[in-house]
């Protein structure tokens, strides 16, 4: 019984940590995205609360707590409350299972570095992203006004047909690990294009190289699943106002954008988990090989956040017909075609796992 | 012990949500006391064991399917005030309805005789060192590859079904046709007329 308890407690504690370095972590990642997007439009950015802008994002969480909480009258007030805690917890809920390195937590015997370690941790993240749709419509229904809503109707229509070549893309790297485990994924990438031609582990072995258009597809899906730029419809603001947030303020709004970048910061992490070798060195000799796997994560992530917000800054956003069109008649072909020839190559030549 | 408490919170909430679902006033309500619902299943189903169903469960149905549900429900425009009215009337008759259904039920299935290899069967433990998803797919894609397919071609009908049933072409509507604009050339595209001064084209 008592052990039952410290386990508890041992995991609450551990969660709360990670939470928080993560959302730290999102916090400077938001200030960055930012720092980013001005630069490329020749602007300062952030630069005012904090030396180079520095302390930008909790001035803005300050800022939030602190306004009025506005719920409209018209509004069904329950959804309307539950639809941004939705959004936060799910995005937060994800990184249970993300290993953000491997083996045991600085030598504690428990600790690992991933919280949960579970056989279909990556099933898990898929279900919990795609529920990430329910915050959007019930916060666009609930607010009981049009620009909302339409905004819940196309992000439907919008996060479920992207999650179908998400699914087909999951599925190509599923077949080449043979495991539903992210660990487990990450480990495959050990040995791969690499090594078969003699060379040490190096960034030749990860999958974004033998599955690249499956690499090129799920970084445009993963931008249209999280609503980024160029795929942000549900928030378009030459359109929609904002979207489903037209109605919301303070606290409520502030869940919903860090549910968004929680989410965004998730989906650079899968990629680096299922296409950049995770906490693996890009070569696996010394100096590089000493540096702790969690510091190689972190910068791939970063990497692929990069990406994310140069795409942000430099494309223009698509049209609803286009976007449908690229998710269904593109997409969708594609990677249904990637799965069947990856299935082929590695039953013909005996490499699957 | 734990996994006692867990049992009673998901079996008692999805009971709960299920109730909710078909007398919740709102049928968007309703609805998201359906997805409530699915959550604790898909709960039932890790407690068992059955993580990769659990996970099934929310991807499908929580995830697309409800999502759909949710959508057209959403855009419904009904006075439920109104269809609610005559609810007095029919209840009596709905009620002796759904008795005597349970009786019929009750008849049938309390005289089945479970044979006992089902009963083992049915206890059947996961093999060891198997993972949850391995000893599925090892039955699904060997002993049930037929009906396994038999699904898949059914599904493949309603899905045709569907989109021969809604598919219209209409006439008259603009369409873009990308690879056509991509492949315009200046000489195509454009066309240099001389213009006398105050002729106009």
């Amino acid at each position: 019984m008592t052990e039952a308890l410290l386990t508890l407690l041992f995991f609450a504690v551990v969660s709360f940590g990670f939470m928080a370095g993560l959302l730290l972590i999102v916090a400077y990642l938001l200030w960055a995205d930012r720092k980013i997007w001005a630069a490329v439009q020749m602007r300062r950015g952030p630069n005012v609360v904090g030396p180079w802008g520095l302390f930008q994002s909790f001035a803005d969480l300050i800022k939030f707590a602190l306004k009025e909480v506005v719920i409209p009258d018209g509004a069904n007030k329950g959804v309307f409350v539950i639809a941004p805690l939705i959004t936060a917890t799910l995005a937060l809920a994800a990184w249970a299972v993300v290993p953000v390195s491997e083996g045991s937590f600085f030598g504690l015997v428990e600790g690992k570095w991933v919280i949960a370690d579970i056989n279909v941790g990556i099933l898990y993240i898929f279900a919990l992203s795609s529920l990430g749709v329910y915050g959007v419509i019930m916060g666009g229904w609930a607010s009981n006004s049009k620009y909302p809503f339409l905004s819940a109707l196309r992000s439907a229509a919008q996060m479920v047909s992207y999650e179908v070549s998400i699914g087909f893309v999951i599925v190509t790297v599923l077949l080449c690990a043979g495991s539903l485990n992210l660990t487990e994924i990450v480990r495959s990438q050990s040995t791969g294009l690499g090594t078969m031609l003699g060379l040490p582990g190096s960034f030749l072995d990860w999958y974004f190289l033998p599955l690249l258009p499956m690499f090129v597809i799920f970084f445009v899906s993963a931008l249209a699943e999280t609503n980024r730029p160029p795929f942000d419809l549900v928030e378009a603001e030459s359109e929609l106002v904002a979207g489903f947030m037209v109605e919301y303020s303070s606290t409520p709004y502030l869940l919903f954008m860090l549910g968004e970048y929680v989410a965004i910061v998730l989906m650079c992490a899968m990629t680096t988990i299922l296409f950049l070798g995770g906490w693996l060195p890009p070569i696996d000799v010394p100096p590089l090989n000493w540096v702790p796997g969690f510091l190689w994560f972190f910068l791939k992530v970063v990497l692929v956040f990069f990406m994310f917000a140069l795409v942000k800054a430099f494309v223009p956003r698509y049209r609803y017909d286009q976007l449908m069109r690229l998710g269904w008649k593109v997409f969708l072909p594609i990677s249904l075609f990637w799965v069947v020839l990856t299935a082929a190559v590695l039953v013909a030549f005996g490499w699957a796992p | 012990m734990v996994a006692a408490l867990f049992f009673y919170l998901f079996s008692a909430i999805a009971v709960a949500s299920a109730v909710m679902v078909i007398s919740a006033r709102n049928p968007v309500h309703s609805v998201l006391f359906l997805i409530l619902c699915f959550f604790n299943a898909a709960g039932l189903f890790v407690l068992l064991g059955a993580e990769f169903l659990a996970m099934i469960l929310v991807v499908v149905y929580v995830g697309a399917v409800a999502v759909l549900f949710l959508f057209v429900v959403m855009m419904l425009d009904v006075d439920f005030v109104e269809l609610r009215e005559g609810m007095l009337n029919y209840l009596p008759i709905g009620a002796v309805i759904g008795l005597i259904v349970l009786v019929e039920l009750a008849l049938a299935v309390g005289s089945w005789v479970i044979s006992p290899a089902s009963l083992q069967a049915r206890a059947a433990p996961l093999p060891e060192g198997v993972t949850n998803t391995e000893a599925l797919g090892r039955v699904l894609y060997t002993d049930f590859l037929f009906y396994f397919q038999a699904a898949g071609l059914v599904l493949l009908v309603a899905m045709v079904g569907a989109i021969v049933l809604t598919l219209r072409h209409k006439e008259g509507v603009k369409r873009q046709n990308i690879s056509v604009q991509v492949a315009r050339s200046p000489a195509t595209a454009v066309e240099v007329v001389k213009v006398k001064p105050g002729q106009g084209i």
